[in-house]
């Protein structure tokens, strides 16, 4: 090989990268026609995908109204405190307002009973069911998860809740289904013990955004996805005046480093035999 | 330099970073012995700012480590650092032990098997602190890694039921596992510094393969602008995840709590691990797999006593580099194949590319010293 030509080098190198390409394009269509138990859902162009991109406060409050309305009754929140709403999609005094709405179970006051008070800020989302026993009990022995995390714990995250709230349709022909279950094709397995929990105009929007299942689902996911990631915004914030500084400053070091290097890379060898 | 001829300590610092008497012709894949020392403080310095809001119990360690997110300033950027940041380790561990491979360093014995349990006590390091979340991930991998100690003969089941402080892995275990986590940094640390001693001691290998004496610069300014040049490129692309999309290489599971009644449909590793677990599952027998799986890396420590060449190194061998290139492609199929599940066809695939990944180690001796002969 040292002594080829440089045609024959890029000869070899050409090759072998169409080789390796012709084998990867060859496993990428292989694996695209094969058939998979679960639906994969596609991409969709969410609106705090790209690296500069916030969360739209606007569609978590929706989500939140859109959780509180529909999902509440047998989802938790359980790591989410009222506290975290506040400057998020609510003014202090509206998240004030929300917590004590909900009636909590605190105590022992003075005489050693519990009791119950209107909520407060540093009180966390009210769980709908005691425990994880009654509620499998109230929903044909599946537990409804808790939703803190739920974009983070899934492949696919945000496209896969859209897909999966949106996806419900009849079972292809001869899947059958256990009895409260309901097909979803992008469900592992298919079979989902959850009803299809959305549809247009199921809740009536406060901002007066017309309710579509689309977007109830859109406003929802969205809410779920500042649950998940409630640093985001700032993340990227942070992460954008981090690039600022790094990349002048990698720049510089790379100048500086080649300047102190130019004297040895323009340096030469010069071997002057001794003249007899 | 007048400080440095009455302390001892300003010695030693002169002599390792400033005058250092170090070759001119040593290229960027010398860079990752500073890039590695880089990534243990970084993961030193976040691993400590986390502990201090942790706390090792099964029923807190999911909820405290979630929480944190919301309520602790800026750990989000710690965790999504520390994270990271081992995976950024591994990255440079895997390519400056193939540095080391491909130009020969290996004839610095010294140096090669304080590498070698330096990297062995990282990957020990990086298994103990996953479990730390206590994510479902973390759960089911302790209990998979910590169940292959049964297949000792003999004394096997009660290995494991002493490693896991119990019959299961549960509190007992999370506790010991942090304590551990802590502690074995700053073994590695201190063995960084003996890396680095009996490094010194010979001084750096080249590309060339030749004696490094014709031709030394001091490290200061040359070296210490380059790894500051290589810091940056290193950094960057880290700092970008930690921004931009911080569980990337993260696995969806371990943002369900761990749960010793629900197992995972797929138990994996993190990236890092997979191509040791592609072997492990390779072998059929319980335990041949950990063997494999632990002759994997410990073979490394073979590599000083394999036959040496004429010329350090692989750079004038071409036969040895298509073999060492080949080996690149096998690891990261192995990765690749550590991550599918076990079933036809990639149970034959791994159990081939176990094979080739061990016939390099067989062959390159014999391969390199057949080209000596003909030379």
């Amino acid at each position: 090989m040292a002594g080829w030509t440089v045609g024959k080098k890029v000869l070899a190198t050409a090759l072998g990268m169409g080789a390796t390409g012709g084998a990867g394009l060859y496993v990428a269509l292989d694996e695209s026609v094969k058939a998979d138990l679960t639906l994969h859902p596609p991409k969709l162009p969410w609106s705090h995908k790209g690296p500069i991109d916030s969360f739209d406060h606007a569609s978590i409050r929706r989500g939140y109204q859109v959780y509180k309305q529909v999902c509440a009754a047998c989802h938790s929140l359980k790591y989410i405190p009222y506290r975290h709403f506040v400057d998020v999609f609510m003014t202090e005094d509206e998240a004030k307002e929300e917590a004590a709405e909900v009636m909590v179970r605190d105590g022992p006051n003075d005489i050693g009973e519990m009791f119950d008070r209107p909520g407060k800020l540093t009180d966390y989302l009210p769980m709908p069911f005691p425990n994880s026993a009654a509620a499998a009990y109230a929903n044909n022995g599946a537990v409804p998860p808790d939703l803190s995390l739920m974009v983070l714990a899934r492949h696919g995250g945000e496209d896969y809740l859209y897909h999966l709230l949106n996806g419900y349709c009849d079972p292809p022909e001869g899947v059958e289904l256990g009895e409260g279950q309901h097909f979803n094709p992008y469900f592992p397995g298919g079979a989902i013990g959850m009803a299809p929990p959305l549809y247009t105009d199921i809740i009536e929007y406060e901002d007066g955004t017309p309710a579509t299942q689309s977007q109830l689902a859109k406003d929802v996911i969205t809410f779920l996805s500042w649950t998940a990631m409630p640093e985001h915004d700032e993340r990227k914030k942070f992460g954008m005046k981090a690039m600022l500084v790094l990349i002048p400053f990698t720049a510089l070091c790379y100048y500086k480093k080649r300047q102190y290097w130019s004297l040895l890379k323009s340096g030469k060898y010069v071997y002057n035999p001794k003249k007899y | 330099y007048k400080a440095s001829r009455f302390s001892p300590l300003m010695s030693v610092v002169r002599h390792t970073v400033i005058t250092l008497p170090t070759p001119v012709n040593i290229s960027t894949w010398w860079n990752f012995g500073s890039l590695l020392g880089v990534c243990l403080a970084i993961q030193i310095f976040s691993g400590l700012v986390l502990s201090l809001h942790f706390t090792a119990h099964t029923d807190l360690s999911f909820y405290v480590v979630i929480q944190s997110f919301g309520d602790v300033y800026y750990n989000w950027w710690f965790r999504a650092l520390h994270a990271n940041g081992a995976s950024f380790f591994f990255i440079g561990l895997y390519l400056h032990v193939a540095r080391g491979m491909y130009y020969g360093s290996y004839v610095f014995k010294e140096v090669w098997s304080v590498g070698v349990v330096i990297l062995l006590l990282v990957m020990a390091s990086a298994f103990l602190g996953y479990v730390l979340p206590w994510g479902q991930m973390s759960f089911w991998g302790a209990t998979v890694i910590t169940s292959l100690f049964s297949a000792l003969p003999i004394i096997g089941g009660d290995v494991v039921i002493w490693l896991w402080g119990g019959f299961s892995v549960d509190n007992a275990t999370l506790t010991r596992f942090f304590g551990l986590h802590f502690l074995l940094p700053f073994t590695v640390a201190g063995l960084a510094g003996l890396h680095l001693f009996f490094l010194h001691d010979q001084g750096s290998s080249n590309p060339l393969g030749v004696s490094s004496d014709y031709n030394k610069v001091v490290f200061h300014h040359y070296y210490v602008l380059k790894d500051l040049v290589g810091v940056c490129f290193f950094v960057g692309p880290l700092l970008g995840l930690v921004y931009f999309n911080p569980w990337l290489l993260g696995d969806p599971e371990n943002f369900i709590e761990g749960n010793p009644l629900v197992t995972p449909h797929h138990i994996q590793p993190e990236w890092y691990f997979l191509f040791a677990y592609a072997i492990l599952r390779a072998v059929p027998n319980k335990l041949g797999g950990v063997v494999a799986l632990a002759v994997a890396v410990l073979i490394l420590l073979y590599m000083p006593f394999s036959p040496q060449t004429a010329i350090k190194g692989l750079s004038f061998y071409p036969w040895g580099k298509a073999l060492f290139f080949s080996l690149v492609g096998v690891f990261i199929l192995l990765t690749w194949a550590g991550a599918k599940p076990v079933e036809e066809p990639y149970v034959v695939v791994s159990q081939v590319l176990s094979f080739l990944y061990f016939s390099y180690f067989l062959l390159i001796g014999p391969l390199t010293r057949i080209q000596d002969k003909l030379l």
